[in-house]
């Protein structure tokens, strides 16, 4: 399917494709994620080797704190300060989290269904970290049948039982508080933050939620030792990612790569640009555009995104062809975002359809010039709705709208004069 | 410590918090701290002072009053 298969049908997020699958690992590291042969149990083991229990919480979080495992959901929290937060309460709950409502992320898909036992394998170690009184893996509805499988296969190596709870297929059910809040048993949408989940989260107790991405790193960084993990990515952000490539490349799908990568570099483990590119969306609809080809020399690391705004998030990378408009892109992803909303949250129940209807209107129609006051009112709105929500959806809605008027600034100018860069058309003067 | 940050409440360490899943806009928050709280299009509290900013201590007693007030049990005062 092309990329811009999906551009007329109105409603659609964007850039929604196929992915073609390709799996690279690390430096071609036998010992990373997804180089096992098939999920079944022995295939794993005999490729990693046995779950290597700790023997209490003290050296798990040693080794994730010399490793430097930061979480892979999007956050990058240090993994270790979260543990020894849970550790320290009573009756602890462990949660993986392979919730994934990102439309433009497969790897915690590709994890679950290629390497289910890296996963779990994470679990049982975060729970004998925390000494918890309950595990759950957190999964889409159509993957509890495969892990229901993976688990059955476990018995007799895992110390406590993990129950499989369904996550909707929603952008925000796999924010923390609304994995908390489904596992207690209540409908997955966020909570206020007053209460932290490491000491407060499922039903009141300490509670560790891991993407899914997280775990299997922690279970590999169990066996290969601190150093190992070290061995890619940057020493301030050490280890590798798995990164989902969409959009305008040769060969879309899921890589792990080391943090710190030139962007250009990076593009290359999917075959490279299949078509000129104008911009790159990393982090996905709650990341930023970085310009392309003038970002190719950028690592993609925390640091390195930093002076655009962006981060590697959880890994979201999407190609924007030339002759596609990045600002028609954005208006779409507003409008999914905005439907998005759990509708708790005034402002952001309000905010978001107001936002995404002025930056449509800053869009316009092609060939007339966009409305009058169109770009001072999603930057008034951008400021009021921001940080005025229980979870990040509107700051997360936010970062994009700005990052787009920030790298379309020029495609910005064009549209108030009536014409589109990427269509190639001139305003009427 | 200058006189300046004596007096605007950055020692008292309180915080206005809102829980936006429980606030419905009723407004009267709004009403009964209006220096620390401005209304937007659809009713909601806007805080005027950067996030994060600690209540004065002068206000702490409407403070108290608003978050009382609340309906929804919404507005809640959070000490560090």
């Amino acid at each position: 399917m092309s990329p811009t298969a999906t551009l007329g049908t109105a409603g659609e997020p964007a850039f929604e494709q196929e992915l073609a699958g390709g799996v690279l690992t690390a430096a071609g590291d036998p010992r990373r994620l997804l180089a096992a042969a098939a999920p079944d149990l022995a295939t794993h083991q005999r490729h990693y080797g046995p779950l290597p229990w700790m023997g209490g919480p003290g050296r798990l979080i040693q080794l994730l704190e010399d490793a430097g495992l930061t979480g892979r959901g999007g956050a990058g929290f240090p993994s270790a300060r979260k543990l020894s937060a849970v550790a320290a309460g009573k009756r602890a709950v462990v949660v993986a989290n392979g919730a994934e409502g990102e439309p433009l992320s497969s790897k915690d898909r590709m994890l679950l269904t290629r390497v289910p036992h890296l996963v779990l394998d994470g679990l049982q170690l975060v729970a004998e970290a925390t000494s918890a009184a309950e595990a759950y893996a957190y999964v889409p509805d159509d993957l509890c049948g495969p892990i229901s499988m993976a688990l059955a296969e476990r018995r007799g190596i895992d110390r406590i039982t993990v129950q499989l709870v369904a996550a909707p297929d929603a952008f925000i059910s796999g924010e923390e508080t609304a994995v908390v809040s489904r596992v207690s048993g209540g409908a997955a949408i966020p909570r206020d933050k007053a209460r932290m989940v490491v000491t407060a989260g499922v039903r009141g107790r300490p509670t560790l939620v891991h993407n899914v991405e997280t775990l299997a790193q922690l279970a590999l960084a169990a066996r290969g030792g601190a150093a190992w993990f070290r061995s890619v990515g940057t020493p301030a952000e050490p280890g590798s990612f798995l990164a989902t490539f969409s959009g305008a490349v040769v060969r879309p799908g899921v890589y792990e790569l080391g943090y710190g990568v030139p962007l250009g570099q990076l593009l290359g483990a999917a075959g490279g640009p299949s078509a000129p590119l104008h911009a790159v969306l990393i982090g996905g609809y709650h990341g930023s555009w970085v310009p392309y080809p003038a970002a190719a020399q950028v690592p993609v690391s925390r640091a390195g995104l930093q002076p655009y705004g962006a981060s590697p998030g959880a890994g979201v990378i999407a190609a924007l062809p030339a002759a596609m408009c990045g600002l028609e892109q954005t208006s779409k992803i507003l409008d999914y975002l905005a439907d998005q909303s759990a509708g708790q949250c005034g402002p952001c129940l309000n905010g978001l359809p107001r936002l995404a209807e002025e930056f449509a209107r800053l869009v316009g129609v092609p060939g007339r010039q966009s409305a009058r006051g169109a770009l001072q009112e999603v930057r008034r709105l951008a400021g009021l709705v921001e940080g005025r929500g229980a979870c990040h959806h509107p700051d997360g809605t936010v970062r994009l709208a700005r990052s787009a008027l920030q790298t379309f600034a020029s495609d910005v100018e064009a549209h108030r004069g009536g014409s589109c860069i990427a269509r190639g058309t001139r305003g009427r003067s | 410590m200058s006189m300046v940050s004596a007096r605007s409440g950055a020692a008292t360490g309180v915080k206005l918090h809102i829980d936006w899943t429980v606030c419905d806009g009723r407004g009267l928050c709004i009403e009964l701290l209006p220096e620390l709280l401005d209304r937007d299009e659809w009713g909601y509290p806007v805080l005027r002072t950067p996030r994060g900013a600690a209540v004065p201590r002068e206000l702490l007693g409407a403070a108290d009053e608003a978050v009382a007030a609340c309906p929804k049990r919404a507005l809640k005062l959070l000490k560090r």
